[in-house]
């Protein structure tokens, strides 16, 4: 008999349109899974039951009248806790926000994949106001790594890695500011997109650092990051920075293969700061893609400080009345970084965001010899919970302020990103980057399918 | 001559101006971090930028929502 909450989110599409299950039962599968092992991961803060046995039964109700079904018919999915989910406290991983009013309306995404047939479950724990790396939380307790539960997910999107590695849903929708869904992606051994900066809504979901805050998915197979990106993709006039044009659907393309397709490796700061398993896991997709390129991002040390700066500033200055007001209903690890944003000089922040700019236009002429590239996604596999530093390089560095390293410079200019999980030669997951132009969804989809048909990516759900 | 950037002081004297409650149990984690961003900031401060050069995020009038 089939454990649905081990499969991939399209055959249980595909067994449910061919009558070989209901939603009903993959929805009944994923619930009990939840009431097992969530207490132990930490993934969801709220599970929306009747919310999810409702869509369900609607499912296989359409299917019953012989409706043709939509692509993610009876996908189970589930969100972070900063998207708004209709009749739920928004909490964005804080305790000031128990205090809201239950939103109002589902968050533009959660909308998008309903319409697509998905079943939404519930909502994720994640790091403080999406200030984090390591899936930490003072108020709804840390997540937990599947694949090891001494370890952290990776934050901020610790839910939507535990959720996902754990079998407690298919598909889970993140956000990344500098890292939040390559980070938890490559801790938990998740195929993750973060899509080029405006190209999903964001509407309803609460705001971190707007210059930077991207949504997007985390999955065990690629094909479902692409069916989800599909069916989330397109304009919204409620989220100002989102596309105005509705973009080629990319799960046509994914299969395509690597014909034509020229990738490179990120050299000079890629290829520092990380442990062994981090630029081994690179070599090993570097040498099986025969990708030799190397590929300088000039000054991506000074990226990733501005990235720093820019994500202080923003944080101090949206959250400035909390700390005022509410100090010590912060999570201690979050207010302080937010307190020392909040007291930082304009000019500052106005030089970060030229810096930006120029960043920019310097990166995207390696997209005159490269179609792609790759890079290290986290600089080590999983930390134990509670580690608070690492050694990289020889120096004994934070955990919490660095796991961050290989992901800021990439969002610092919205480039769309796929993380690939290994199995790294330490026995835990890691990820590595796939990096394409801005609106190249399709590449690094393309080059990741390529790799998961090859065999070279490890994705597994994490042990009982 | 300059003197050395003193994160406690800025911290307090920014503290007061913006009304912000820094107390003894804060304030070492607000200076560390401050420190922090002092030490970042020039590497994206003293990197050579015309004053022509456009920040980032433009806002865009014709764009916007009625």
């Amino acid at each position: 008999m089939t454990d649905w909450t081990r499969q991939h989110g399209h055959l249980i599409a595909q067994a449910i349109r061919a009558g070989e299950t209901t939603a009903s039962a993959v929805i009944e599968a994923h619930l009990l899974a939840i009431a097992r092992r969530n207490a132990e991961l930490g993934a969801y803060t709220e599970v929306s039951t009747e919310r999810a046995r409702a869509k369900a039964a609607a499912v296989d109700a359409a299917r019953a009248r012989g409706e043709a079904l939509p692509p993610l018919a009876g996908v189970p999915f589930a969100v972070k806790n900063l998207y708004d989910i209709a009749g739920i406290r928004t909490l964005a991983g804080s305790k000031i926000n128990r205090d809201h009013a239950p939103a109002r309306t589902d968050a533009t995404l959660i909308t998008r994949m309903e319409a697509a047939g998905a079943v939404l479950l519930g909502a994720l724990n994640m790091g403080e106001y999406a200030y984090d790396f390591t899936g930490r939380n003072a108020h709804d307790g840390h997540s937990r790594n599947p694949h090891d539960r001494t370890r952290m997910t990776g934050g901020s999107s610790g839910g939507s890695g535990a959720a996902a590695a754990g079998g407690l849903a298919a598909i889970t929708l993140g956000s990344d500011t500098n890292g939040s869904i390559r980070v938890p992606a490559s801790l938990c051994g998740l195929f993750g997109l973060k899509p080029t900066y405006g190209s999903l809504s964001r509407a309803r979901t609460f705001p971190f650092v707007a210059s930077l805050d991207h949504l997007g998915p985390l999955a065990r197979s690629v094909r479902d990051l692409a069916l989800a990106y599909d069916a989330m993709s397109g304009p919204d006039s409620d989220d100002p920075v989102c596309r105005k044009d509705q973009p080629a659907p990319v799960v046509p393309q994914i299969a395509t293969g690597l014909a034509g397709l020229r990738i490179g490796v990120a050299d000079g700061y890629f290829q520092r700061m990380g442990t062994p398993e981090a630029f081994e896991a690179v070599d090993r997709l570097a040498k099986h893609l025969d990708a030799k390129v190397p590929v300088t991002l000039a000054e991506a040390h000074r990226a990733r400080a501005a990235a720093f700066i820019i994500t202080m500033v923003e944080g101090g200055a949206l959250h400035i009345d909390r700390l005022r007001s509410r100090a010590g209903d912060f999570d201690l690890e979050v207010r302080d970084r937010l307190f020392a944003g909040a007291m930082l000089p304009g000019q500052f922040y106005v030089q970060a965001q030229k810096f930006r700019r120029w960043f920019q236009s310097e990166t995207l002429k390696i997209f005159d010899h490269v179609d792609a590239f790759l890079a290290p996604a986290t600089p080590s596999t999983a930390p134990l919970v509670d580690q608070a530093t690492f050694t990289l390089d020889g120096q004994e560095l934070p955990v919490r302020a660095n796991l961050g390293i290989f992901t800021q410079p990439i969002s610092f200019i919205g480039l769309p990103v796929v993380t690939v999980p290994l199995l790294a030669t330490n026995g835990l997951p890691i990820g590595v980057q796939v990096i394409a132009a801005p609106g190249r969804e399709e590449v690094a989809l393309r080059i990741a399918a390529s790799l998961e048909a090859d065999g070279m990516t490890h994705c597994k759900i994490g042990q009982d | 001559m300059v003197e050395p950037f003193d994160p406690h002081a800025y911290a307090e004297m920014m503290a007061k101006a913006l009304e912000l409650p820094l107390h003894e149990a804060n304030h070492d984690e607000v200076a560390r971090n401050l420190a922090l961003a002092f030490r970042l900031a020039p590497l994206f401060l003293e990197f050579p930028l015309h004053d022509e050069a456009e920040p980032a995020p433009v806002f865009n009038a014709l764009e916007a929502r009625t």
